[in-house]
């Protein structure tokens, strides 16, 4: 049909025809090209500190490939590791001696950005992230999942109808917002409350530690109260409620998107509505809520203005809690405004961007390539 | 699950199926109550402060009198600059992904990556994007050509460019939803009477689904507004003396502003009741626009079920 169609068609219409297909076609590739474009410019930023100086930064990558090639099996074995100290970074003594002083200097347990001998060691940073990350999972993932659960099964269609837009609203609030309630409001309940609850935190904690002996230490550390009012476990919060809607709905989609067979063949085997939920349903749907966690995870690691405003921003290196801490976002959302452009200061901060777009792309790749597949497998044909 | 064995230990099951009962509803009761209280906090701390003249003036003394016309406006201006940026753009690639792609394609497969990948990125590295790329090549590019100095530094363009980009997903999500829902006969029909393909999304599909690409700008503009993180390097700033009147300048931004204001302030107390006010104005800018949307999105639905 198609050919004797296009006989009759003026040519100017099939050459129109030709470029507005490849002209939506070309379009569309932008979302493919921006993803290349943000690893691309922001690694071009950091490039000062991957291939040496900042400067006149094309050149400098060939010469730099090249020059580490030949340098590295002479001067490789001799100086492992402990020789080449972190003194100084600035001096310009031989090229592999600074690079290999900025790598070391990056693993170190300071973050002093600013002063007469910085330090950029990032792991307080990413210990930081990690803690309240875990703290905002821990609040938020029981009750997503949980609230979700209800939403799919138990509720009425009507409670059901507003319950989800009544969780799309905590979505929609701009995490500005929720970073300023923390700041204002959490806060106070949290310094109100815990004044109140270190009997319980340490009987918790020892019960941790009765489960697990060997880091009974550790859990004591985690839950001692602090003279702090900023925390990882304000911002936790924030970011909990931040997290909550992206695994509520995450799940909510997975649960009901298992086959209404399964259900029905389970009660028909005589399973009550709560035994289909929790052993039929909810093992059905797995991957969609490892999906809705992984998402979370992302979102709370990559948050920048709750982490702002309410953790207190001290690069602390402990597993308390009830510590503040300095998240790797909000390292760079604070230090990004005031650091001379082009110094090694700012290639660090893009160096941690990176950092946040590779972790963030993994957990989508994840995501994407495995748990979805996955998902399609199992439901194909049902 | 074997009745049998079931029936032998009532007591270990009925604790069992009380939790198991128990434990969804006060979560999702707990959720809701929660949501709720949270807009009660702001409307109740917000309200007093808002007037007409806060909304339409300048702030004064340290943001403890006078309003935030300034940052209002300059957070309209920018997603409004955004969604002319970033629409078009998410609006063709949703029109392939639900008219030309096959399900099958690679190059189809990897632009829904790319989409979703894109929604997933934390907001900081698109603001660090917008500094590598638009600032310090495009507008440094720009710079060296014309021999200017202006176009290499934060500015409301570049601000603008970035949140599109950080917004495409949303408008692709949308659009290619609000597509999908035109009937297939309409296509087909169409097509029987001649039009070609691309006659047939220009002039029966697209004016068919315009609400749905309204609702997507609009979400998208709920999105932006919001964000805060990715306009701190590339434009936003505290305050100004004048309103931005070119794409070159800098501007006011709302969430900047509480930003700002919640912790650099150095009479924070003071200025407390403004800020909540401020806080409700952005809030209710975000929520107006997804219940707009939302309501839209219902009215599509229902007419084509």
């Amino acid at each position: 049909m198609a050919q004797f169609l296009h006989k009759k068609r003026p040519k100017s219409q099939i050459i129109g025809e030709f470029f507005a297909e490849w002209g939506i076609r070309l379009t569309a590739s932008f979302s493919i090209v921006v993803i290349f474009l943000i690893f691309i410019f922001v690694f071009r930023e950091a490039g000062g500190l991957i291939f040496g100086t900042a400067k006149e930064l094309k050149p400098k990558v060939e010469k730099k490939v090249e020059g580490a090639d030949d340098l590295k099996p002479e001067i490789y074995n001799p100086e492992t590791g402990e020789i080449a100290k972190i003194k100084e970074p600035e001096k310009k003594s031989s090229k592999k001696k600074e690079e290999k002083s900025i790598w070391q200097n990056l693993a170190g347990d300071a973050w002093q950005p600013v002063g007469k001998e910085p330090k950029y060691g990032i792991l307080p940073l990413l210990s930081g992230t990690i803690k309240v990350t875990l703290v905002a999972l821990f609040l938020a993932t029981p009750l997503a999942i949980f609230a979700a659960i209800y939403t799919a099964f138990f509720a009425s269609r009507r409670l059901r109808e507003w319950i989800k837009p009544t969780v799309e609203i905590l979505a929609g609030f701009p995490s500005v917002v929720l970073g300023f309630f923390c700041l204002v409001t959490i806060v106070k309940g949290v310094n109100f409350i815990t004044t109140f609850i270190q009997p319980g935190l340490d009987a918790f904690a020892s019960g941790l530690g009765y489960i697990m002996p060997f880091a009974d230490s550790f859990f004591r550390e985690a839950f001692t109260i602090s003279e702090f009012h900023y925390s990882s476990f304000v911002g936790g919060i924030g970011l909990g409620l931040a997290v909550i809607p992206i695994i509520f709905t995450i799940t909510e989609d997975a649960l009901s998107a298992v086959p209404k067979s399964y259900r029905e063949a389970s009660l028909a085997l005589g399973a009550t509505e709560w035994e289909t939920a929790f052993k039929v349903m909810l093992p059905a749907a797995l991957p969609g809520v490892v999906a809705a966690v992984l998402l979370g995870i992302g979102r709370a690691f990559g948050e920048t203005m709750i982490a702002l405003m309410a953790t207190g921003n001290a690069a602390l290196m402990s597993w308390n809690i009830f510590h503040p801490v300095r998240t790797l976002a909000a390292t760079i959302g604070s230090e990004t405004g005031e650091v001379q452009w082009g110094s090694l200061h700012y290639n660090i901060l893009f160096f941690l961007g990176i950092l946040l777009f590779i972790v963030s792309f993994t957990i989508n790749a994840i995501t994407e390539l495995f748990v979805k597949k996955y998902l399609a497998k199992k439901f194909q044909g049902a | 699950m074997n009745p049998e064995s079931v029936a032998q230990k009532p007591n270990k099951k009925n604790v069992l199926e009380f939790f198991a009962l128990g434990l969804p509803a006060f979560s999702a009761y707990a959720l809701i109550i929660l949501i709720i209280l949270l807009l009660a906090h702001f409307i109740w701390h917000g309200m007093p402060g808002m007037s007409w003249a806060f909304l339409t003036e300048s702030p004064r003394n340290n943001n403890t009198e006078g309003g935030i016309f300034p940052a209002i406006y300059g957070t309209v201006i920018l997603v409004f600059i955004m969604s002319l940026l970033g629409v078009p753009i998410g609006t063709a690639t949703a029109v392939y992904l639900s008219e030309y792609a096959k399900q099958s394609s690679v190059f189809a497969r990897a632009v829904r990556f790319g989409v979703n990948t894109l929604a997933g990125v934390p907001s900081i590295v698109f603001g660090l994007f917008g500094v590598g790329f638009f600032m310090q090549f495009i507008g440094k590019g720009i710079d060296t050509t014309l021999g200017s100095d202006i176009w290499s530094k934060p500015s409301l363009l570049w601000s603008a460019a970035t949140l599109s980009v950080l917004t495409l997903p949303v408008v692709i999500v949308s659009v290619e939803e609000a597509l999908r829902t035109v009937p297939h006969e309409l296509r087909a029909a169409s097509l029987a009477l001649g039009a070609t393909k691309w006659q047939t999304i220009w002039k029966v599909v697209l004016p068919n689904s315009l609400t749905g690409i309204l609702t997507g700008s609009i979400l998208a503009i709920g999105r932006g507004a919001g964000e805060v993180a990715p306009v701190i390097f590339v434009g936003a700033v505290y305050s100004l003396p004048e309103l931005p009147s070119s794409l070159t300048d800098q501007f006011m931004h709302m969430g900047y502003h509480i930003y700002v204001l919640a912790t650099q302030s150095p009479n924070a107390a003071e200025a407390l009741p403004l800020q909540y006010s401020s806080t409700l104005v952005l809030l209710l800018l975000a929520f107006s626009l997804n219940i707009t949307a939302g309501l839209i999105r219902m009215r599509i639905r229902k007419n084509n079920s």
